[in-house]
This record gives C-alpha cells, sequence and structure tokens, in this order.
C-alpha cells in the first residue's frame, strides 16, 4: 500500500484558526458522525485563507442536501438555494458581481442529477466559480437512495436489488463540458485536498473539484462496511490514485480506481471578462 | 426638458424601454414564444447602460440566474409564457420566502402544455397566484395598452423594490405584439424607487429584522455578510425549526402585501356610475369590453367597466362595492373562468355573475360582450 506523493511532503498548517471563518453559534453541523463533509469544509477554508481572500467577497453557493448546508456555517456572503440550482444562482451573482470569488458546494445528486443541465452550460461558459462537488453516491438528506455516481450493484433504499445504472464520471464530465480546471480530491487526502482546493480557486474560469467524501451512515450502512475510517480506507484511500503516481504504474494497478489531483487544466478566456471586452465594448461603440 | 420621444413599439419592446426605465440592469432568462422580443430587447440595450445579459440554459436557469443578480444588487428580470411561467414556480416561492426583489414578465399564451405558442390568452392568473406551493404574497399586473405595458412594468420594478418581493407582469400574446404609439417617458417623469439599504453597521444587520415589516436588503458583496435560505428562517437569515417563528414569518410575508394592498390596487373605470352592467376584465380583453360599453351606450343601455391593472392581490374593495348596486357583472376572459371565480366569490351572491369564455386561440370580439351583456337587460 503506498502513500500518495503529496502526503509525504507537506504537513497540515496547524494550529489553524478555523474560527476566523466559521460562524460557530451554527455549529454543531447536522452532519453524521463519520461524515467526511466536515473535513472537505476544513479543506476549503485552509484553502481560502492560504489564496488570502476578502471574507466580505466571497459568495457561497450552495443547492439542497447535506454538503448544501455547508454556507449556513461559514462567515461569508452564504446563500443556500434550491434543490440542483446553486450554479445559475452563483452565475447571477457572478455576472452582477465580477470582482466576487464565488463558491459552489454540491453534492453529487444536487449537481449532476437535478441540476445537471446546470453544470454542463456552466463548465460550458467557463464562468469564474468555483463547483465542490461533495461526491457520496447517495442522497443522504433523504435517507440513501441511489445517485448519480453510485456504483454498478451498489444496494440503496431504491436499489434493494442492486444499482443498474452506471454512475458519471464527474470530472470526464466537467472536462468534455468545457471547465478549465477539473481535479478530484478525497475527504482521506486531507493535504492534498486542501492544495487541489487552492489550484482550483485561484484559477480563472470555471473549476470543478470532484471530492470522494464517504457517507458511512447510508451508504456505508446498507453495502456492508464496518465503519467509516473501513469505508475511507476503502473507497478513498485504495479506490484512487494519484495522476502522478499513476503515470508510473502498469495498467492491472489501475483498474478500477480513480484518479486523483489535477486531471485538466488549460486556460481560456472567461466569461465575465468576455462579456466586459467583447460584448461591453462592442455595444458601446456601435451606440 | 428634452424632447418627448415618441416611438411605434411592440407590447414587448414597450416593456424593456419601461424595464430600462425603471433602472433594471440584470436580466437573465431563455427563449419563449411569444416574448422573446423582450429578451432579444434586454440583450441589445443592457450593455449599452453597463448592465448585464445572460441567456440561460433553461427557464429555471433564467429566474435563479436573476435571482443571483439581484441578490448582488441589481434591478433584475426575466420574462417567459405559460409553460416557462410553470418552470419558473419553484424560483418564484424562492423569492417570496427569501424577499429577493424580482420582475417576471409573463406573455400569455394557449394551454394547457405546449398549447397554442402563437396565440392569445389569459390562462395564467390562476397559475401567477398559485403556480408555486405554499402560501405565499403575490403582486400581479395587467396593463392593457402597448403604452401601459412600458408604464406598468416600471410600476411593477417599484414595487418589487418597495415590498422585496416578486412582481408579475402579465399580458397575452395580442398585447405582446401589436404596435402602437408610444411616449418615451424623460427621466424623473416617473417616480423610480430603490429597495431600502441597511443603516445599520454589519455586525448589527438582519437580513430579516423583525423591527421592520419589511427589512432593508443589503447587496451580497458591501460588507453585510448574512445568510438566505428558501428553508423558513429566523430574523438573522439561519433555518430554524422554532413554529412560532415559522408562523410569524409565513403571516409577515403575507401582511406585508396584504396591508398595503390600497397602494398596490389600481383600477381604470369606465362609466360606473349609473351602469346596471359591468364588465370586469383585463388586458386585450378589456379593449373589446370599453369598444363594446361605448357601444351598449349608444343603445341605451347602461353598461359600465371595471378594468384592474392589478389582478393581484385581488380587487376585493372595487368588486364588492359594484356588485351592491348593479344587476350582472360580466366576465369576458381568455380561459375558462379564472377570474370569474375571484369575482363570485367577492360578490357573494349580491348582484348576477356570468363569465364569458374563449379557449380557441382567438379573440373575444366586442360584438360576443355587447351581446352577452343586452341578455341581462
Amino acid at each position: 500500500m503506498s502513500t500518495p506523493v503529496a502526503e509525504k511532503k507537506e504537513k497540515l498548517s496547524v494550529p489553524f484558526d478555523y474560527n476566523k471563518y466559521l460562524r460557530p453559534n451554527k455549529l454543531p453541523h447536522i452532519w453524521c458522525p463519520g461524515c467526511g463533509h466536515g473535513i472537505v469544509l476544513k479543506a476549503m477554508l485552509r484553502a481560502i485563507d492560504k489564496a488570502g481572500l476578502d471574507k466580505n467577497n466571497i459568495a457561497l453557493v450552495s443547492g439542497i442536501g447535506c454538503s448544501s448546508r455547508t454556507p449556513g456555517y461559514v462567515d461569508f456572503n452564504t446563500l443556500h438555494t434550491l434543490h440542483g440550482r446553486a450554479l445559475p444562482f452563483a452565475t447571477g451573482i457572478k455576472l452582477a458581481k465580477p470582482e466576487m470569488k464565488v463558491i459552489v458546494v454540491t453534492g453529487d445528486g444536487d449537481a449532476l442529477a437535478i441540476g445537471g443541465n446546470h453544470f454542463i452550460h456552466a463548465c460550458r461558459r467557463n464562468i469564474d466559480i468555483t463547483v465542490l462537488v461533495f461526491t457520496n453516491a447517495t442522497y443522504g438528506m433523504t435517507g440513501g437512495q441511489y445517485s448519480p455516481t453510485t456504483p454498478l450493484e451498489s444496494i440503496a433504499t431504491t436499489s434493494r436489488y442492486g444499482n443498474i445504472e452506471p454512475p458519471f464520471d464527474t470530472c470526464e464530465m466537467a472536462k468534455a463540458s468545457g471547465a478549465t480546471f477539473v481535479a478530484r480530491g478525497t475527504a482521506y487526502h486531507t493535504i492534498e485536498l486542501e492544495k487541489t482546493i487552492h489550484e482550483a480557486i485561484t484559477h480563472k474560469g470555471t473549476s470543478v473539484v470532484d471530492i470522494i467524501d464517504a457517507c458511512p451512515t447510508y451508504f456505508g450502512r446498507a453495502n456492508k462496511f464496518k465503519s467509516a475510517t473501513q469505508m475511507m480506507e476503502e473507497i478513498e484511500k485504495d479506490g484512487t490514485v494519484n495522476v502522478k503516481q499513476a503515470a508510473s504504474l502498469p495498467p492491472e494497478k489501475l483498474a478500477g480506481k480513480m484518479l486523483r489531483g489535477v486531471l485538466h487544466k488549460v486556460e481560456r478566456p472567461e466569461y465575465c471578462e468576455k462579456y466586459e471586452t467583447l460584448i461591453m465594448e462592442k455595444a458601446n461603440a456601435k451606440k | 426638458m428634452a424632447e418627448k420621444k415618441k416611438k411605434l413599439l411592440q407590447g414587448n419592446e414597450a416593456c424593456v424601454e419601461g424595464a430600462l426605465y425603471a433602472g433594471c440592469r440584470f436580466y437573465a432568462g431563455y427563449p419563449i414564444t411569444p416574448s422573446t422580443e423582450i429578451m432579444e430587447g434586454m440583450s441589445v440595450r443592457l450593455p449599452k447602460l453597463g448592465g448585464k445579459f445572460i441567456q440561460m440554459e433553461d427557464e429555471i436557469g433564467g429566474i435563479a440566474a436573476a435571482l443571483g443578480g439581484s441578490l448582488a444588487g441589481l434591478k433584475s428580470m426575466t420574462a417567459t409564457s405559460g409553460p416557462g411561467f410553470s418552470l419558473k414556480q419553484e424560483c418564484i416561492g424562492y423569492a417570496c420566502l427569501t424577499e429577493i426583489p424580482l420582475v417576471i414578465v409573463d406573455v400569455m399564451r394557449g394551454g394547457p402544455s405546449t398549447g397554442y405558442p402563437t396565440g392569445p390568452s389569459q390562462s395564467d392568473i390562476m397559475q401567477a397566484k398559485w403556480g408555486t406551493h405554499g402560501d405565499h404574497p403575490v403582486i400581479a399586473l395587467t396593463p392593457s395598452t402597448v403604452p401601459e405595458i412600458l408604464t406598468e412594468t416600471i410600476r411593477a420594478f417599484n414595487l418589487a423594490e418597495q415590498f422585496r418581493t416578486p412582481v408579475m407582469v402579465l399580458y397575452d400574446e395580442i398585447l405582446g405584439h401589436m404596435r402602437e404609439p408610444v411616449t418615451i417617458p424623460n427621466p424623473g417623469e416617473f417616480a423610480v424607487e430603490d429597495r431600502a439599504k441597511p443603516e445599520v453597521k454589519p455586525e448589527d444587520y438582519y437580513p430579516y429584522d423583525d423591527k421592520f415589516l419589511i427589512a432593508p436588503l443589503a447587496p451580497f458583496g458591501s460588507g453585510y455578510r448574512f445568510h438566505v435560505t428558501g428553508l423558513n428562517h429566523k430574523q438573522d437569515g439561519f433555518p430554524t425549526n422554532d413554529s412560532k417563528v415559522i408562523r410569524e414569518n409565513n403571516l409577515r410575508i403575507m401582511r406585508k402585501v396584504d396591508i398595503n394592498r390600497e397602494t398596490i390596487w389600481k383600477n381604470e373605470e369606465v362609466m360606473l356610475d349609473d351602469a346596471e352592467v359591468v364588465i370586469f376584465t383585463v388586458g386585450s380583453t378589456a379593449r373589446s369590453a370599453r369598444f363594446a360599453v361605448n357601444e351598449l351606450r349608444k343603445v341605451g343601455v347602461k353598461a359600465g367597466l371595471l378594468r384592474p391593472l392589478t389582478i393581484w392581490p385581488f380587487p376585493d374593495r372595487a368588486v364588492a362595492e359594484i356588485s351592491s348596486r348593479v344587476k350582472a357583472i360580466i366576465v369576458p376572459e381568455l380561459n375558462l373562468g379564472q377570474m370569474t371565480l375571484e369575482v363570485e366569490r367577492v360578490a357573494k351572491g349580491r348582484c348576477a355573475v356570468e363569465g364569458l369564455y374563449r379557449v380557441d386561440g382567438e379573440p373575444i370580439t366586442p360584438s360576443q360582450i355587447f351581446h352577452e351583456v343586452r341578455k341581462y337587460l
């Protein structure tokens, strides 16, 4: 079993004052024991801190679901919208105020099922929004139904005989849709995740980070995982491989594993900048 | 004062003029007949004014982005027609509960479903009121001429900003596409209202402050960091399970419109003083009704017209007053009786109430109304 490269080199930047960004009186959060969402939240806050962003200038927008409760706990401009609709709300904020840093936190069901159309079109526009998809392969808030990323044959409350729908590869879809930064992290690889989110929020354009983040309460129990930690090790640690390490591994070692790290990064004109330079300038020249 | 500009405009173009006059600087939408000219017009005009325009991937995206723009501080609008209006309903409920100002224009076409996209109808009167789930406040305006589309769109923005609530402008396909001379108002000619801004320091700010019936709304990114959610919430914007707070908030959002209904209502009354039969109608149908009233008067029939420019909140007082002194109220409408139900509710049997309906994609003619009225005399 190999330890990821990133973890060997870097250490967690502790002590870190999370209270600088949290709304302590809104805690405790609603997440179950063993849920990875809190780990992802912490990685996001450290990444934001590292980027030196001003709290007044950050809009954190979410849809509906467990992960979409994140905005309530953090001291930014926070917007908890409707199921699947975080991205169009975020698009409106970003276009109206391009100087703001707009981050969307969403679940795999929220982003890819009910919000799938908004997801692909936000990527296509390459609008400067960071999308953090908390992928736990289940609808946790409603009690564990199968989602667009649930693996084949997995058990959920709506797939008692095993899931027959193939899962989406969120990163492949984001890339194909036109996102200019696409990465994957896990709640297990905390330091690597912080780095990846930092790189995403400092990228200009649509950046998507697919974050593998197990749900022990529903997915775990239904699929006979012994504990939250066993689940994290099996799915997040052993089920993934860093893209840099993968380059030197034989195909049989990569079978069935998801790639982590920055999977796609290109420079392409950003939507709001194009609106300013192409549309507004042309419109005013035509007066 | 600058010389007034008179233009021959289509209803949908007049809507654009009204929106820009009112200070609209954000538009997001999706193409749909017969409202598309509004979006096309906004795409040309907004960038010249430093405003933002975006064509979204669907109707839901259109209204959601417009709400995002409004929350970021820009006066925002979206426009649609029946099927798109159905898709926008979840966000309309969100706007009602989160109290985000927005103007939604619905150019009504035949339905149900895809129906008759190029034919007129008034079939969204009830959708405007009840389309989204839960009890919620609704303000909906019903212009009847092209110049009125301009002025009522201005009024819609003013009401949305004043009451922190979505306001709808409902007109049918006939008005959307007909052309009439319109005078473009000079700056200052009509009042333009802006939403109240907080006067307290950010640390003392509550987006739904109990001290107000309608609390000031700070734009995102202005240093006032707050939370907005479609869950029932407390004055600080955070979710609550406190039944007392949930009840108070649900009642307050209704109350803010209800107790101000006198200032939101707007009716045109034509020859009502001695009328024995009154026609109650809106939009293009009111144009036929006005013609019919004149013809009826010529043959000695005491007919009148009550034409609401605010259909929601429903003009209860005007209808109640009329119902106590006329023989009948005739309600012509391009649907199967949506307004008639409301007139019956208010008239409470004090006079006859008769609907005159048409759902074949054709307008109700003056002669149809003329003959219907004569039945009651």
